[in-house]
């Protein structure tokens, strides 16, 4: 279908106060593609992903969500095609009860109530939370928030998935169930990070980003072993693909 | 401010989720639709409110509603009461000039007389304790998000309702992130007691800018998922038969309390029943 396609033409943005973001940011994503996005603090990861849904406006360039370019007019289904889980799961989770915060989305899009219910349930099941459902947001754990802010985003069914650090302050447990079900989705993903490990069990695609401008684009493989390109970016070898510290190897 | 201020900051943490887990309990009281709870509360507020400045024998019989909430909805009365002994300074405030101004001898106890500014400093003092364990009990037997939906069913202003709701919520939040502050500040300032206005100007400075930034990501991930301005409940309400009888039955019980005298009709039967 290519309502799942993203397309990123020429994209510029500068916050007032004169810093600019992004200087001319382009790529294109296909149907059911998993591209990580990494770069230094400050090249740009978060700024590009909050044009993907049309929380900033561009300052020049375009993008291109499916069959639309992100105008005004389109804002509502570009909206109910991406979605969007933020840094801090706080900011997403503002419902009294986990139940209700899945709930949210579905209820703003008008569904009938036994639709709504299933759509919930099956989010939660998704992400392996159903049990949290009756529980206050603020009684999770770190693991338990960012899977019930999967789900919130799951029950809109995006077909597009835009995660920004996805993988931060999680403990290794929940880190892993986390690519589990990253890699599980069918969507288009989009997932800025600087958990090259994550990237590289994710991703079959990698963008670098470097002061506002794509650095690289091209097979995560191929990316994480051009060192000098990494070096450039402030980046490093993701950890799997450095030599063993003890015996060298 | 004092040095402990993080610590002493998340104990009024820990009791606010104190009072949620109250409010999950199953009992009679809690299986109340929150209308029911939330319009016999305010019948209840107004009521107490609306005695004159020197009653305070007629407010007793009043006194039943909080005891039998407490009993029946299975509330700790200590809990209750440490959070009036929390507002109690307030109410001191508004009644403790009453004693100094007004002297005048209203009740005659044998040789003791008892001026006017006594009595009706005992009054607020009922009065105070009265409306306040009334709002406690609420929160602990509805919980504070059913609080807010009923208010919104009972036709309160929506952006009232919607900002009640958003302010409970990160209420956790802003404290913790004021938390983190203070510790940050107190391993620091290791000798010094007290925040210094200007440091205080400066960490309230922040948490306000703290707060502003998380309200923008905040209403941006709202509008990512369809938000349109109106929060739309999700739980559907049911006002049985019983929900009825109980805001019938008290608000029955507080006009009859109001319009007789209780205790005093009670003396005057037991003064009739002496031989």
């Amino acid at each position: 279908m290519s309502h799942h396609l993203v397309e990123v033409k020429d994209l510029k943005h500068t916050y007032p106060g004169g810093t600019e973001a992004l200087r001319g940011v382009s790529f294109r994503i296909t149907h059911g593609e998993a591209v990580g996005i990494v770069g230094a603090n400050g090249a740009g990861k978060s700024t590009l992903l909050l044009h993907l849904n049309g929380c900033l406006a561009p300052a020049g360039g375009s993008v291109r969500i499916g069959d639309y370019p992100l105008t005004k007019e389109t804002l509502a289904g570009v909206r109910r095609t991406v979605g969007m889980v933020f840094q801090d799961p706080d900011d997403q989770l503002f419902m009294p009860t986990v139940y209700e915060d899945v709930a949210f989305g579905p209820l703003n899009l008008g569904l009938p109530p036994g639709e709504i219910e299933a759509r919930v349930m099956r989010a939660l099941e998704t992400v392996g939370a159903a049990h949290l459902r009756d529980r206050p947001p603020y009684r999770l754990s770190g693991g338990e928030k960012r899977a019930v802010a999967i789900a919130a985003v799951l029950a809109m069914l995006p077909d597009i998935l835009v995660l920004d650090e996805p993988s931060s302050n999680l403990d290794l447990k929940s880190r892993r169930q986390l690519i589990g079900l990253l890699k599980g989705f069918k969507h288009t993903r989009i997932i800025a990070t600087h958990d090259l490990d994550m990237i590289l069990d994710v991703c079959e695609r990698t963008i670098v980003l470097h002061e506002g401008r794509v650095a690289a684009d091209g097979p995560t493989t191929e990316i994480f072993n051009d060192e000098e390109l990494l070096r450039r970016s402030h980046l490093e070898k993701p950890l799997r693909m450095q030599a063993c510290p003890v015996c060298g190897k | 401010m004092r040095a402990g201020g993080a610590s002493s900051l998340e104990s009024a943490l820990l009791d606010l989720r104190g009072i949620e887990t109250l409010a999950q309990q199953e009992t009679p009281v809690h299986r109340r639709d929150p209308r029911a709870k939330v319009v016999t509360a305010l019948a209840f507020i107004a009521v107490v409110i609306s005695f004159g400045k020197y009653d305070v024998s007629a407010l007793l019989p009043l006194l039943a509603y909080p005891v039998a909430l407490i009993v029946a909805g299975n509330l700790p009365a200590r809990f209750v009461l440490g959070k009036l002994l929390l507002a109690l300074p307030f109410a001191l405030v508004i009644g403790m000039f009453n004693p100094l101004l007004d002297r005048t001898a209203l009740v005659q106890l044998g040789d003791l007389r008892v001026s006017g500014g006594w009595v009706s400093f005992a009054s607020i003092m009922l009065r105070f304790g009265l409306t306040v364990s009334a709002a406690v009990i609420l929160i602990a037997t509805t919980g504070f998000g059913p609080v807010c939906l009923a208010l919104n069913r009972l036709k309160a202003p929506r952006v009232f309702t919607t900002q009640l709701m958003l302010l409970y919520r990160y209420l956790f939040v802003l404290t913790e992130e004021a938390g983190r502050m203070m510790r940050a500040w107190s391993l620091r300032a290791v000798s010094e007691r007290r925040i210094s206005i200007r440091v205080f100007g400066s960490l309230a400075g922040q948490l306000l800018l703290r707060a502003l930034d998380r309200a923008q990501r905040l209403h941006a991930a709202m509008l990512c998922r369809g938000f349109d301005g109106t929060i739309r409940p999700m739980r559907r309400l049911k006002f049985t038969a019983a929900d009825l009888g109980f805001v019938a039955g008290w608000c029955a019980f507080f006009m009859i309390a109001r319009i007789y005298h209780l205790p005093h009709l009670l003396g005057q039967g037991m003064m009739r029943m002496l031989p």
